[in-house]
């Protein structure tokens, strides 16, 4: 079967690979309607995530229909349209049980490597690397999804495939930041990103009852369509001084919750940008916590800060006094989608939470170079290339 | 197959290649900056996993299958967990006699590897039902690269290694 492969850093391919088959009871093959690429995915691409091999099938995000399941799944049959969770975690560890599901203790059947990046391994990850479980990804014909009656979930009819994509990470993402940042009735929330993550986070925060929600971008295509699609104030932070606003429109106090989902590449106007691009380069700190240092800053006393971007390893410059001196609450996850995808599923049946906006450019997998150069660059206000098989 | 490349990135690598250098040199005079966090072992020689799991369903006398499998030459010690947490599973080596250093239990590479396998087997067999297994996974073609190999070496071991 065709497939969107990592050749090397900065190099994608598309290859014919074999078509994957079922190895566990729980496992199901699902044929891929629709996969999106991921911001996530650039670290990858990049090279700023070095477990990856020539070869390894990206995608992550991802829906589709069930062609065949193994002999344990039960709640699930052929012919079911559904979305899968990114995260592979197997729904019976204590983890699991208490809705933590990227958490998974049995997930990632290459713990070795995580816990000696991070002292602990947590769940898999569909083509998300060989540190992440070495899962093939979703940007191909056919994709084996382990633990199936735990990851995939029913689409409800009304709700269209391009809708759908997006419950399976960017909106279960940004259910997990706002969720577990505790976004409380009233509150002024700020997202730094308005990537399709960035979004989400913003409109589970307005669901869940911020008075108050401000986006920063620096892209007007992404802030255009925050303000369109989702509802939210946005800010450009190469127009305005974006801890300044915050103040401004909080009456002195900077927001209660803060949302970072920018990751490991954030970009900023400032010498700080150049000062985190020369220590990654010279891998004295492997990741760049602009957008985090800038969210610590502008966060209210007391208030919580929630990292939702992608980072690996260690940065340099982390402002620790202010956390602590400012009492503030600093949390981050990957997300447990499993735990909001029935509701977030609900909720695009009831057109609260509408996602097709973010599916820009939607092209074939022959087009993998073209849709992960377009993503990259932003070119022609692509903010995600998706890719139908 | 189809490809792309990126300007800068003749450039990227030339620096990449530096700071490579510039990192093994800063080990070098400073070890504590490369240690990987929790890379030793404990004293008592125990490597344990908490099963989520009711307390009569593990028993130190009867072991999940693949502890049963290294026999005589392991001990293995039962306990519950804090808190509802499940139950703790250890085993140790009766002969501890070879330690290995942090680089070699985290790459799988040290005399307690099999035992670290097989509790996260047992684990997974005991909570799920099944032993995880996720190869073989589609793939295209794997150009021999140095990182490449190393990187496949470490993931064959990846499931004998790490921090437990």
């Amino acid at each position: 079967m065709k497939a969107v492969t990592w050749r090397g850093v900065n190099d994608i391919g598309v290859e014919d690979v074999p078509e994957p088959t079922i190895l566990n009871g729980h496992d199901a093959i699902v044929e891929v309607g629709l996969s999106a690429t991921c911001g996530s995915d650039l670290h990858l691409v990049g090279g700023y995530i070095p477990a990856m091999r020539a070869g390894d099938v990206l995608g992550h995000e991802f829906m589709g229909t069930i062609v065949e399941t193994g002999p344990d799944v039960t709640r699930h049959q052929v012919g079911d349209r559904v979305v899968v969770v990114s995260f592979t975690s197997c729904g019976q560890c204590w983890y699991c049980r208490q809705g933590l599901f990227s958490l998974c203790d049995n997930g990632n059947p290459n713990p070795g490597i995580t816990e000696a990046l991070w002292g602990q391994a947590i769940g898999g990850c569909y083509g998300y690397s060989h540190a992440m479980g070495g899962w093939a990804g979703s940007h191909a014909r056919y994709i084996r999804v382990p633990y199936a009656d735990q990851g995939a979930f029913p689409v409800p009819e009304g709700v269209s495939d391009e809708r759908a994509l997006f419950a399976s990470d960017a909106a279960p993402t940004g259910w997990t930041g706002a969720d577990l940042a505790g976004v409380q009735p009233g509150d002024t929330v700020a997202v730094w990103g308005a990537g399709g993550v960035g979004q989400m986070a913003a409109r589970a925060a307005m669901l869940m009852g911020a008075e108050q929600v401000v986006v920063v971008d620096r892209f007007e295509n992404r802030l255009e369509q925050v303000r369109t699609h989702i509802g939210a104030e946005t800010l450009d932070y190469e127009e305005v001084d974006v801890p300044a606003e915050l103040r401004e429109r909080t009456g002195g106090r900077g927001p209660d919750v803060c949302i970072e989902a920018v990751g490991m590449e954030a970009h900023s106007p400032g010498p700080a940008h150049v000062y985190d691009q020369v220590k990654q380069q010279l891998r004295l700190q492997t990741d760049r916590p602009t957008a985090v240092r800038e969210a610590i800053y502008a966060c209210r006393k007391g208030g919580s800060v929630f990292t939702l971007g992608v980072f690996g390893g260690v940065v340099d410059k982390f402002p620790l006094g202010a956390v602590m001196n400012k009492g503030l609450t600093l949390r981050g996850a990957q997300q447990h989608g499993h735990r909001y995808i029935p509701e977030i599923l609900e909720r695009m049946s009831r057109d609260e939470v509408r996602t097709e906006h973010l599916a820009t450019h939607v092209m074939s997998l022959d087009d993998g170079a073209k849709g992960y150069r377009m993503f990259k660059e932003k070119e022609d206000g692509c903010v995600r290339a998706v890719f139908r098989p | 197959m189809a490809g792309t490349s990126h300007r800068g990135d003749v450039a990227s690598r030339v620096v990449r290649v530096g700071s490579t250098l510039v990192q093994q040199v800063r080990s070098t005079l400073d070890p504590a900056s490369a240690q990987p966090a929790g890379g030793h072992h404990a004293a008592s020689g125990w490597l344990v996993v908490t099963v989520f799991c009711e307390p009569d369903r593990l028993d130190e006398n009867a072991p999940p299958g693949p502890l049963v499998e290294l026999g005589d030459r392991i001990e293995v010690r039962v306990r519950p967990a804090p808190a509802d947490k499940g139950v703790e599973l250890a085993a140790r080596l009766r002969d501890r006699s070879a330690r290995a250093n942090a680089p070699r239990r985290l790459s799988g590479n040290d005399p307690q590897a099999e035992v670290r396998s097989a509790l996260r087997r047992a684990k997974q067999l005991v909570e799920v039902g099944e032993v995880l297994a996720v190869d073989p996974a589609p793939h295209g073609e794997r150009t021999p690269t140095p990182g490449g190999t190393l990187l496949e070496a470490w993931t064959r071991k990846a499931p004998e290694g790490g921090v437990l």
